[in-house]
């Protein structure tokens, strides 16, 4: 909200300076926004008199004025076409920066002639667009006055955000009275001339709601004024409206703003002539039609309140006045309304029918409703006072909504919560001065609640009043109490093990992205999701409409959005949430990474392979071991959901049930539907899927078994089906002698196109190395051999193949 | 006598003349092998009477020996030649670059997490997480932000479809529905952390419709404002790694605590990069506050008993602070340029003892 420093000042009597009021209202919760105070950014716009505009030698369009400055005569040439002996102007010395041009002023020669200074429009003040000619002052201004005083300027505009709690900040009477509580001055006692009424109102107001609807408007407080003579309102006002950022319309209209900004006291004025016998607030029927004062027709519901007269609605209550029966320049006789509204309703139905008005924005936070008879006497006095015109008795409708509760602040409250220490008389003295009826009890401050503080429910509110007032500057630092000397770790099981794979990931060489939690629909039902209990209502575009079936789309996408910006090799993962539905066990924790191109770029000594399949598996077993899965323990079946090549992908699993990570290559047609060139291989893990590990008790490992014996190996190559997994020979090598067989590993395929003219139709080798691990003595070469043959015989049985040639 | 003297200077001149193994190993055999002049000698020995072998054996023993040794020392000498031959020949061009390894990153919002975990941790803090997709309840009425709350309309929510009860979820708007969860399921004293993601319906220049807070909850029978103050005051020296900072605590308003206040930091600019903890210039960095009653008691707990305080802080922010990264929006855009500019090191990972950044 913005108002003027001398508006500040007809409510608060103080000597503070600018700063002091403006450092105050931050420490007391009034967030200064902004300050525009020209009397410093225009200080060396001064009065100067223009002795004599005589033609240049040179330019016809062009004239040489010798100007009286506040420093003495200069030669200024001006191209105004108003410029001319003997008017008064603003004068910008050089080494002024002109707002308007963005120059700073220099001294020139213009056409052969000296120009040291300018004699400046409007626009080049950047008070407004009028650039058709030099300001020409008004009235007897002293040489050298300063332009903004000249001008009317000199009142500096504050513009504070106030917090939704305090509607009372709405007005600047409200603003003065936190101040003056803060110390900064006195608040000025408000006075409201009763004006009486010397005829009955030809107009009465009759609430006309259904029972249980009331509360929409439950006091009506009105006047009519009649022989009114609309106009202009006085200068001061306009001022006051126009530094503010308001347009002066006319004096009925800015009276109305000038009291919603003052006294955060909405008002309205009625043409009376234009109303149908009385005055029925009531509710609006559905489909009801008014056309506001915006100039837009709204289409009203049963739910909103508004002012009716015996035809139509008027008014939409506590938002906005109805265009037909507002105030014009030939309005002659006047119905003021100064009433309360439900702030639920009013708010309700301001956002139904997307009206932003100062009077919502204040009724739906709360309006001081006792305040309404002095409001009413305060628009009848300012009428009366600009319009002039008769007023009539005052009609009153309803009755003030109880707003009366009272608290009890403990004596030690403001210290035990606030962390402050405040003497009882200042607590008790500063909320006296925020408008509560205080008394002193044994208990502690027993505090009436003011009818303008509608967010003061309660103990905490009293603590929150003396401590934004004391100012939480001055609430000393506590140092909280160490739980443990040594800090404990504080990490969960599943918050660990995301860490530990976010950063095994990133020593491999993958970047970690953080992408939305929304995608396309479409782009969700290639992954599964698209389901409606994740389809937002309100997305806010239609590329954001469903929540992460998986991480793996929107890391696609960024593979996409990377070769676009000419990387070809490209390495991404992501750790985050994937949503299966709207229950919180429907989200889990995943972490998912992508591959694209080659494993390095091109090198020397040659260069990196493309990125496949096994890449991913690779990403995913570090990722799920540092995970602190038993990988050993781990299946790798082939297979994996739709988005995955049907032939090139895997899910690690623990058992059919807990398929903790799918792997593999992502499918083409998936894509080639999201519009990126593959191929493509990635990794999701569910993390939540990882069991907890079996107590270990303590970190003491188990005791080294190491054998002194030298360690055997064996190479066999054996000739088996294409179809028959390398798992499955390795696991019948490694049953063959479990004791003795430690590793087994597979360091040949032959496969393809060249082994079936070798091998044959369907067949292809693997070769595998068998370490055997003596314990007590060395092996003979019997026994090697004996080992051997039973690794043959459990291959060949499990996989029908055989030993190669 | 004169004839062992001069085999062995004959011998020592073949020796110093061999230029390679083979000549040196034809001298070995020529003198010292089965058949060599040195080794008849020696077999003359036998034929010596006492008195001769008693002056003739040592000599010839000296002379074998120190023959032995001159042919050691140049096999030695020529090993060494022949070694620093074959490296001249080995030399490489080591200016041409090493083999390209990946070097992976890890996002800024996670690096300062981390930041923000070890801090929080030492304090006593433990990190609580909750779901993003909530219940009217929890992300608003459990947080006294009734239906019809003008704070409602300045979260710009996102929201699912109605079900058939006419509820409808939400996406959280912040972290605090965590504040409720906590207090549902531990008993007091509390200290939490909750970092993760938040979501409200703004694109803009600096607004993105999902974003990272982190809440702070603290619940016991006696933790006051002060206490609040201190704990903001040394977390920011802490993350910010300053000795002094300077902050602005002011008062205002969140439904779900009383009294509530907005921190500010001090900072200053320089060059288009802000300097934090000095300076003339304030930074909002976070909202805090004492746990208002109607959130203790929706919580579960009892109002008159436990008090305790809050706090929600936007970690893209404190990141973009603390690292110099200009645009919120680059943040969730996974350009590999940015990733890898404003990206984190494997292993630099946040600790205490050794610094955090």
């Amino acid at each position: 909200m913005k108002f003027t420093l001398s508006w500040l000042k007809d409510y608060l009597k103080t000597e503070a300076s600018l700063d002091e009021i403006t450092a105050a209202l931050n420490d007391v919760g009034l967030e200064v926004e902004g300050v525009d105070n020209l009397s410093e950014t225009l200080g060396a716009f001064s009065v100067a008199y223009v002795k004599e505009a005589r033609q240049h030698p040179d330019a016809d369009r062009l004239r040489v004025c010798d100007v009286e400055t506040r420093d003495g005569m200069v030669q200024v040439v001006c191209g105004a076409p108003n410029a001319q002996t003997g008017m008064t102007g603003i004068f910008a010395p050089p080494g002024t920066h002109i707002p308007g041009t963005g120059v700073d002023l220099q001294v020139g020669v213009i056409r052969g002639v000296e120009s040291a200074g300018m004699l400046c429009s409007e626009r080049e003040m950047m008070l407004s667009d009028e650039h058709d000619g030099i300001i020409d002052l008004e009235g007897d201004w002293a040489v050298g006055t300063p332009a903004v005083e000249a001008l009317g300027l000199d009142d500096p505009v504050i513009d504070i955000a106030i917090t939704p709690n305090r509607p009372d900040a709405l007005g600047v009477y409200g603003v003065a009275r936190d101040l003056a509580a803060r110390g900064l001055g006195k608040l000025k006692p408000l006075e409201v001339e009763k004006i009486p009424g010397t005829f009955p109102s030809p107009i009465d107001v009759k609430l006309t709601f259904d029972e249980g609807t009331e509360d929409a408007c439950p006091l009506f407080c009105g006047r009519y004024i009649r022989g009114v003579k609309n106009g202009p309102s006085p200068e001061w006002l306009q001022r006051r409206l126009t530094a503010i950022g308001l347009r002066p319309i006319s004096a009925l209209v800015d009276i109305t703003n000038y009291l919603t900004y003052a006294h955060a006291r909405p008002v309205h004025v009625f043409d009376a002539d234009t109303v149908k016998g009385n005055i029925l607030p009531r509710l609006a029927r559905d489909g009801e039609k008014i056309l506001a004062l915006d100039g837009k027709e709204y289409e009203l519901d049963s739910t909103m309140c508004v002012i009716a007269d015996e035809e139509r609605a008027e008014a939409i209550g506590g938002i906005m006045g109805g265009e037909e029966s507002g105030c014009t320049l030939d309005t002659r006789n006047v119905f003021v309304e100064v009433a309360y509204f439900d702030p639920i309703r009013t708010a309700t139905t301001g956002r139904k029918l997307g009206i932003n008005s100062d009077a919502r924005y204040r009724f739906e936070r709360g309006v001081d409703p006792a305040f309404a008879p002095d409001g009413a006497e305060l628009a009848t006095k300012m009428i009366l006072d600009f319009c002039g015109g008769e007023p009539s008795e005052p009609v009153m409708a309803g009755t003030i909504p109880e707003t009366a509760r009272s608290f009890t602040l403990r004596k030690s409250r403001v210290e035990t919560l606030g962390g402050v220490a405040v003497a009882l008389s200042d607590q008790k003295r500063i909320l006296e001065d925020l408008g509560f009826d205080v008394r002193e009890a044994e208990a502690g401050l027993e505090c009436g609640v003011p009818p303008w503080r509608p967010d003061v429910h309660g103990e905490a509110d009293l603590v929150e009043e003396v401590t934004r007032i004391v100012g939480l500057d001055n609430v000393p630092n506590a140092p909280m109490s160490r739980p443990n000397a040594v800090a404990r770790p504080v990490l969960t099981l599943l918050q660990r093990r995301t860490s530990a794979a976010r950063r095994i990931l990133a020593s491999r060489g993958l970047n970690e992205a953080v992408t939305w939690s929304f995608l396309p629909e479409d782009q969700a039902k290639l992954f599964g999701g698209g389901q409606d209990a994740v389809k937002l209502a309100n997305p806010i575009s239609t590329e954001l409409s469903d929540m992460r079936p998986s991480l793996l789309p929107n890391l696609i996408a960024a593979v996409g959005r990377n070769i676009d910006r000419g990387f070809a090799d490209v390495a991404l993962f992501e750790v985050g949430q994937a949503y299966a539905g709207d229950r919180p066990e429907d989200e889990t924790v995943r972490i998912a990474g992508v591959r694209r191109g080659t494993t390095s770029p091109r090198h020397w000594d040659g260069s990196g392979r493309h990125v496949d399949a096994f890449d991913a598996k690779a990403d995913a077993l570090a990722a799920l071991e540092a995970a602190g899965a038993q990988v050993r323990s781990l299946q790798v079946v082939s297979g994996a959901p739709d988005w995955f090549h049907p032939g090139r992908s895997g899910t690690c699993q623990l058992g059919p049930k807990n398929q903790m990570a799918h792997f593999g290559e992502i499918h083409p047609r998936v894509l080639s539907q999201m519009d990126v060139k593959g191929p493509l291989v990635g990794f999701e893990i569910v993390l939540n899927l990882i069991p907890e590990p079996r107590s270990r008790g303590g970190a003491a490992r188990a005791a080294l078994d190491a054998s002194d014996l030298q360690a055997v190996t064996r190479d066999f190559a054996f000739v088996v089906d294409d179809a028959v997994e390398a798992d499955k020979v390795i696991r019948a090598a490694k049953g063959a002698e479990k004791q003795l067989i430690t590793a087994v590993s597979v360091f040949d395929l032959f496969a393809g196109e060249a082994a079936k003219s070798a091998l044959g139709e369907g067949k292809k080798s693997l070769a595998i190395e068998v370490t055997l691990q003596p314990r007590d003595r060395t092996m003979t070469d019997e026994e090697i051999d004996t080992v051997a043959a039973k690794v043959v015989a459990n291959v060949e049985k499990a996989t029908g193949g055989s030993l190669r040639g | 006598m004169q004839d062992l003297e001069t085999l062995e200077s004959e011998i020592r001149s073949a020796i110093e003349a061999a230029d390679d193994m083979s000549a040196l190993e034809s001298v070995r055999v020529s003198s010292l092998g089965k058949k060599g002049s040195v080794s008849a000698l020696m077999k003359s020995l036998g034929g010596m009477s006492p008195e001769e072998r008693k002056e003739m054996g040592p000599k010839l023993n000296g002379l074998k020996q120190s023959i032995g040794e001159a042919i050691a020392a140049r096999t030695s000498d020529l090993k060494d030649a022949e070694l620093e031959a074959r490296l001249a020949g080995e030399k490489i061009d080591v200016t041409l670059p090493a083999r390209p390894e990946q070097r992976g990153t890890i996002h800024p919002v996670s690096q300062v997490w981390d930041e923000v975990v070890q801090i929080f941790g030492d304090l006593g803090f433990s990190v609580a997480e909750g779901p993003h997709i909530e219940t009217d309840f929890y992300n608003f009425e459990a947080l006294n932000i009734p239906p019809e709350h003008p704070a409602r309309q300045e979260h710009d929510t996102f929201y699912f479809n109605e079900r058939e009860d006419g509820s409808r979820m939400v996406l959280r708007t912040h972290t605090s529905p965590v504040q409720i969860r906590t207090m549902e399921s531990a008993e007091p004293p509390i200290r939490i952390i909750a970092p993760g993601r938040t979501f409200r319906c703004d694109s803009d220049q600096t607004h993105t419709p999902m974003f990272h807070q982190v809440e702070g909850l603290v619940l016991d029978e006696s933790t006051h404002l002060g206490h609040l103050k201190w704990c903001l005051e040394e977390f920011c020296k802490a993350f910010f790694e300053v000795d002094e900072v300077k902050m602005r605590f002011r008062a205002s308003h969140f439904p779900f605590t009383e009294p509530s206040m907005e921190v500010d930091i001090g900072c200053s600019w320089e060059g288009g990069q802000v300097k934090i903890g000095t300076g003339d210039d304030w930074l909002e960095i976070l909202g805090s506050g004492m746990v208002h009653p109607k959130v203790i008691a929706a919580g579960g707990l009892d109002p008159d008993r436990i008090q305790g305080f809050a706090f929600g802080m936007g970690i893209d922010r404190i990141a973009m602070l603390k690292y110099g990264i200009p645009d919120l929006r680059a943040f969730f855009e996974a350009d590999l340029r940015w990733l890898h500019h404003y990206g984190f090191a494997a292993l630099d990972v946040p600790e205490l003892a050794g610094g955090l950044s």
